[in-house]
């Protein structure tokens, strides 16, 4: 049996009344010595930040497990869950909290902008791992789209923009027919 | 409304391919489709992406009971008295494309008031908030995948452009799923059954195939009624893969 999908509709403007929540942002276990910064801003193709948007990450443990935890929501501090939710600011910036995965080094991002009929999918790789599908289909200017930037300092931070459109577009990705 | 997707012009400016596809119509279009800001609009096609077996997006977020009271989803019962307008049971399931149940998955529902106002800074609609009414509610999908909303009918509002100076919004719920995978991510909007709107409102519209269009109106349902209390709308959900609506331009 093949049922035909609900099809997609724009996020709208009006969602950050229901859809960001306290903690969002902090994926990694309050205190967690392995926490790492990844922060950046959406970017529309004149170069302009895009407030209000919606980044949603899911990603292995550092562990490489997938399995996930509830508790996203209402976070107690001590649970790894894989999941966030981060808003952009007024100036297009937004600030994830998280663990390196372990096994593939990437987080999986689903991004929600108001303007946009649909979502988009992309992925923030940690470092370009040798022999994977994605990075080899794409010609390197592209790829360097997805790497998230180690910045320099004492604390693990990594910078990722995504550019909607334009110079430097990031890689937006549609999933092929495998299924779960 | 929603002033900030009013002055976007986004109806000026051609419609992209995935928005002007062939329309297989049963019900032609009164309204040009919503195609969002061009600025904000990637240029590039994205990119096909067979996922291997352990991929990351082929698992997904799971909720729980740590996540969502059962109080979650009666938006009637988070203030001190009860909101204006009509009391509405929403309902349905949420199911994959082979119609396998998503069990224990979040539904994230938002709205505007009976009055047709976001409780949202960026709403500048002349109609009233409700103090008794904040339009946000959240429910898990039981084992067989069915979620189930106690709300208020939302009102219209206005919407216009350069195009459309008098456009209005149906009335519409907002939905937000989770499926067992990542890429079953959806976010959409419901709509009602009958509504005179439809056919003019640009959003609806921007789903190009006539046929996924008519999957976002609701039923109305006097099974999920609640008797002398609510008015029912059932609303199937399928989670399809990230891709539904490209895929469906192809046919
Ligand atoms: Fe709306």
């Amino acid at each position: 049996m093949t049922l035909p999908a609900t099809p997609a509709q724009t996020i709208g403007p009006f969602h950050g009344t229901a859809l960001p929540f306290p903690g969002g942002a902090d994926l990694a276990p309050a205190g967690h010595p392995q926490t790492v910064t990844v922060h950046g801003r959406v970017l529309d193709g004149d170069g302009a930040p895009v407030p209000d948007a919606l980044l949603e990450f899911w990603q292995a443990a550092p562990d490489g497990s997938l399995t996930g935890a509830p508790g996203s929501l209402r976070r107690d501090g001590g649970v790894f869950t894989g999941f966030a939710r981060v808003p952009t600011g007024g100036d297009g910036r937004y600030a994830l909290r998280t663990l390196v995965p372990g096994g593939a080094p990437y987080l999986a991002l689903c991004l929600m902008v108001p303007g946009l009929v649909r979502h988009l999918f992309t992925r923030v790789y940690f470092r370009f791992p040798e022999g994977d599908p994605l990075l080899a289909a794409l010609p390197p200017d592209r790829r360097a789209t997805l790497l998230a930037a180690p910045e320099p300092g004492p604390h693990r931070s990594y910078r990722f923009d995504v550019r909607l459109r334009g110079t430097a577009e990031t890689v937006f990705l549609r999933f092929g027919p495998a299924r779960p | 409304m929603a002033l900030s997707e009013a002055s976007e012009k986004s109806w000026d400016e051609p419609a992209d391919r995935a928005a002007a596809g062939p329309l297989s119509s049963r019900k032609r279009p009164l309204a040009p489709p919503y195609v969002g800001r061009i600025a904000r609009r990637p240029q590039q096609p994205p990119v096909p992406l067979s996922l291997a077996p352990g991929a990351v997006e082929l698992t997904g977020p799971v909720f729980g009971t740590a996540d969502v009271s059962p109080s979650d989803a009666d938006l009637t019962r988070q203030h001190g008295g009860e909101p204006l307008g009509e009391r509405i049971t929403v309902g349905g399931r949420v199911l994959d494309g082979r119609g396998r149940p998503v069990r224990g998955q979040l539904v994230e529902l938002w709205q505007a008031n009976a009055a047709g106002r976001y409780r949202n800074r960026l709403d500048r609609h002349a109609a009233p908030l409700d103090p008794n009414f904040t339009g946000a509610g959240r429910a898990l999908t039981d084992d067989e995948g069915r979620y189930r909303f106690t709300t208020v009918r939302p009102g219209a509002y206005p919407f216009p452009s350069a195009v459309h100076p008098n456009a209005w919004r149906p009335p519409h719920l907002h939905f937000s799923v989770f499926g067992s995978a990542f890429t079953q991510r959806l976010v959409t909007q419901m709509y009602f059954p009958g509504d005179p709107l439809l056919p003019y409102d640009p959003i609806w519209n921007s789903v190009p195939d006539a046929r996924a269009r008519e999957r976002l109106v609701a039923v109305y349902d006097p099974e999920l009624n609640e008797p002398e209390w609510s008015l029912g709308y059932r609303w199937d959900i399928v989670l399809d893969g990230p891709d539904a609506t490209w895929t469906e331009e192809g046919r």
